[in-house]
C-alpha cells in the first residue's frame, strides 16, 4: 500500500466557542484530486493554513508525508487566488516560475543554465512561452494563473494546494486553468487539494469531495456527498441538489453555495 | 539681481579648490547612491515608501539627540532609525496597521528632534543640515563609518537577495514554500534602518525619499527585469547624489534641492518613456495578446 501524502487524524479546529470542524479524519493519496467545498467561514482556508503549519489544530494530528507538518515545505506547491500586482513590479512570468525552482536559495538572482532551461521547460508545459518575458502585472488573469500553475509544479511537489485559483476568471479560462492543473497532476502524480466555492469547473477531475458546512463535514465521491439528503442534513435546512447537463446546482443553501457569488467570496476572503 | 540669484544657485568660482574639499562627500554620496539604489526596489515592492519617511524622522530625532549630548551623530541617527524600523516591522505587518504606526511615530520623532535642536547651543548649520542635508560635514572618521555601514548593508542585501525578492513580491507562496518570511522582513527592516541613517547624513531627514524611493520608482517605470531594475536604480541614485553635490558646490546652498531635482527629473523622463512604450503596446510579448483575455 502506498503511504498517504496527507493524513489528518481526529483533527479539530476551534476558534473560541466556534467549532469549524470536529474529529476530521482524512487521508489523501498520491495523485488524488480532493475538492474542498462549503460556504464561507467553515474553515476551508483554515484547512490550508493548517496544512501549511500556519494554523495549529485544537486537537488531533496532521501529517504530511508521514511527518508532522512544518511551516511550509518545498514539497508543497501552492496556487493562490489571482491578484492584481502593482504596475512596474520587477517580476516577469519567468521570474515567478524561477522562484518556484530556487526562490529559497540565498544569493543574487543569477540563475545557472540548468535552472534557466528548467524554467523554459515549465513555461512551455503550461503554454506560457509567448509571454515568458512579460511583467506579471500586465498579464491577464488567465495568463497569470497559468504561470502560477507552472510555479507550483516546479520541484515536483507531492501536494498541490489550490486556494480558489479560478476566482475572477471567466468560464473559458476557468476550464483551461483547471484542465492544466489536472494535466500536471497526472504528469507528476501529485495530490491536489482544491479549495473552491464552485465545484462545476473541476467536477470531471475530482476524485473525492470534502464538504464543510455548519460545523459538520462529509468526505466522499461527488456522487456520495453532493446529494440533497446529505447537504440538507449538514445545513440543517432543506437543500436541493440539482444535476443539469453535467453541472451541479445547490438550491436553498443558507449562504448561497453553488451560485457564482463572487461578492460574497470577496467579503469572506478579507478575514 | 537675477544674475546674483543665478550665481547663488549655480556658482563655479574656485571650483577646483572646492572640489578637493568635498572629495569625501562625493565618495560618501556615490556610496549612498549605491545603497539607496539597491534597497529602493525592495522598498517599492514591499510598499514601504511611507515607512522610509517615518524611519527618517526618528533617525533625525536620534541624530539631534546625539548632537545635543555631544556623542557621535551617525550613531545617534542609527539608533533612532533601528528603533523606528523595528517598531514598524514588528507592529506593522498589515499595511493598514503599518501606516497608522508610521503616522503616529513620525510627528513624535520630528517633535523630539526639534526639541533637541532647540536645546543645542552649537553651530546652527549642524542643525539645519540634519534636516536638509550637507556636504562639507563629512570628515574622515565619519566617512569611514558611512563606508562600513554601507558595505554591511550592500553585502547583506546580496546574500538575502533572492529569498528577499521572493518574499517581497509573492509572500503567500514564499511562506507556503517554507521561507522564513517574517524573519526576512525583520532583517530587511534593519537594513532599511541602516540605509536611512546613512542617507540622512548627506541628503537630510526630510529628503531621504529622493534617494531611497525615487530612483527605484523611476527604474520600475522603464523595466520589469529583476536585474535591470536595481542596476538602473543605482545609476539614477548615484547620478542624483553626485550630480547634486557637484552642482551645489559653488552656490553655498544646501545640497538637497539639487539632489531632489535631479532625481525628480529622472523620474519624469522615465515616466514619459514608460507611458510611450505602453501606448505602443510594447510589453515584451512574442504574440500580441488576443482581445478579451483580460480578466
Amino acid at each position: 500500500m502506498t503511504p498517504s501524502v496527507l493524513r489528518l487524524s481526529a483533527a479539530t479546529l476551534r476558534f473560541g466557542e466556534r467549532t469549524l470542524w470536529n474529529n476530521l479524519n482524512l487521508e489523501v493519496m498520491p495523485g488524488e484530486f480532493l475538492a474542498v467545498l462549503g460556504p464561507n467561514g467553515t474553515g476551508k482556508t483554515s484547512l490550508l493554513k493548517t496544512i501549511l503549519g500556519q494554523q495549529k489544530l485544537s486537537s488531533g494530528t496532521i501529517e504530511f508525508r508521514g511527518e508532522p507538518v512544518t511551516q511550509g515545505s518545498r514539497r508543497i506547491g501552492y496556487i493562490p487566488q489571482q491578484k492584481l500586482l502593482e504596475r512596474g513590479t520587477p517580476l516577469r512570468a519567468r521570474d515567478l516560475v524561477a522562484f518556484g525552482v530556487n526562490g529559497h536559495r540565498l544569493g543574487l538572482p543569477f540563475n545557472s543554465r540548468a535552472v534557466r532551461r528548467q524554467v523554459d521547460e515549465i513555461l512551455e508545459s503550461v503554454g506560457a512561452t509567448d509571454y515568458a518575458d512579460v511583467p506579471v502585472a500586465t498579464l491577464s488573469g488567465g495568463e497569470q494563473q497559468r504561470v502560477r500553475v507552472g510555479q507550483s509544479i516546479a520541484g515536483n511537489p507531492s501536494l498541490l494546494l489550490c486556494d480558489e485559483p479560478l476566482i475572477s476568471l471567466d468560464l473559458h479560462h476557468q476550464r483551461q486553468v483547471s484542465e492544466l492543473i489536472d494535466e500536471q497532476r497526472k504528469a507528476i502524480n501529485t495530490a491536489v487539494i482544491f479549495v473552491t466555492h464552485d465545484v462545476n469547473p473541476i467536477l470531471g477531475m475530482v476524485d473525492r469531495v470534502l464538504y464543510l458546512a455548519g460545523g459538520r463535514f462529509r468526505v466522499g465521491t461527488p456522487d456520495e456527498v453532493l446529494r440533497s439528503e446529505v447537504l440538507s442534513y449538514m445545513y440543517d435546512t432543506p437543500v436541493e441538489v440539482i444535476r443539469s447537463r453535467g453541472r451541479i446546482i445547490v438550491l436553498g443553501a443558507p449562504e448561497g453555495y453553488g451560485v457564482h457569488d463572487h461578492l460574497e467570496h470577496h467579503i469572506g476572503s478579507a478575514t | 539681481m537675477n544674475s546674483d540669484l543665478w550665481n547663488q544657485i549655480f556658482g563655479f568660482d574656485n571650483y577646483g579648490q572646492l572640489l578637493a574639499l568635498v572629495k569625501n562627500s562625493i565618495i560618501a554620496g556615490a556610496l549612498l547612491g549605491v545603497v539607496g539604489g539597491l534597497i529602493g526596489p525592495f522598498v517599492m515592492t514591499r510598499d514601504l515608501a511611507f515607512a522610509v519617511h517615518g524611519i527618517s524622522e526618528l533617525s533625525f530625532a536620534g541624530a539631534s539627540a546625539a548632537l545635543l549630548f555631544g556623542v557621535n551623530v551617525v550613531a545617534g541617527s542609527i539608533g533612532g532609525s533601528l528603533l523606528a524600523a523595528l517598531l514598524i516591522g514588528v507592529l506593522g505587518t498589515k499595511a493598514r496597521d503599518r501606516n497608522s504606526i508610521i503616522a503616529v511615530l513620525m510627528p513624535f520623532g520630528l517633535g523630539l528632534g526639534i526639541l533637541f535642536l532647540a536645546l543645542y547651543k552649537g553651530r546652527s548649520a549642524n542643525k539645519f543640515g540634519l534636516l536638509t542635508g550637507q556636504i562639507v560635514s563629512v570628515d574622515n572618521p565619519q566617512l569611514l563609518m558611512l563606508v562600513i555601514i554601507s558595505a554591511v548593508v550592500i553585502a547583506a542585501l546580496f546574500v538575502i537577495w533572492r529569498p528577499l525578492s521572493f518574499a517581497s513580491v509573492d509572500a503567500d507562496v514564499a511562506r507556503a514554500k517554507g521561507l522564513p518570511v517574517t524573519a526576512i522582513s525583520i532583517a530587511f527592516m534593519i537594513l532599511l534602518g541602516l540605509a536611512t541613517a546613512v542617507s540622512i547624513q548627506i541628503v537630510g531627514a526630510l529628503l531621504v525619499l529622493s534617494l531611497l524611493v525615487t530612483p527605484a520608482a523611476a527604474a520600475m517605470r522603464v523595466t520589469a527585469s529583476p536585474l535591470l531594475t536595481p542596476l538602473l536604480s543605482v545609476a539614477f541614485a548615484v547620478t542624483s547624489v553626485v550630480g547634486g553635490i557637484l552642482l551645489a558646490l559653488g552656490g553655498g546652498l544646501p545640497i538637497s534641492p539639487y539632489v531632489t531635482t535631479i532625481s525628480f527629473l529622472i523620474y519624469i523622463i522615465c515616466r514619459v518613456i514608460g507611458s510611450r512604450r505602453t501606448r505602443r503596446g510594447d510589453t515584451g510579448r512574442l504574440v500580441p495578446a488576443t482581445s478579451g483575455t483580460a480578466a
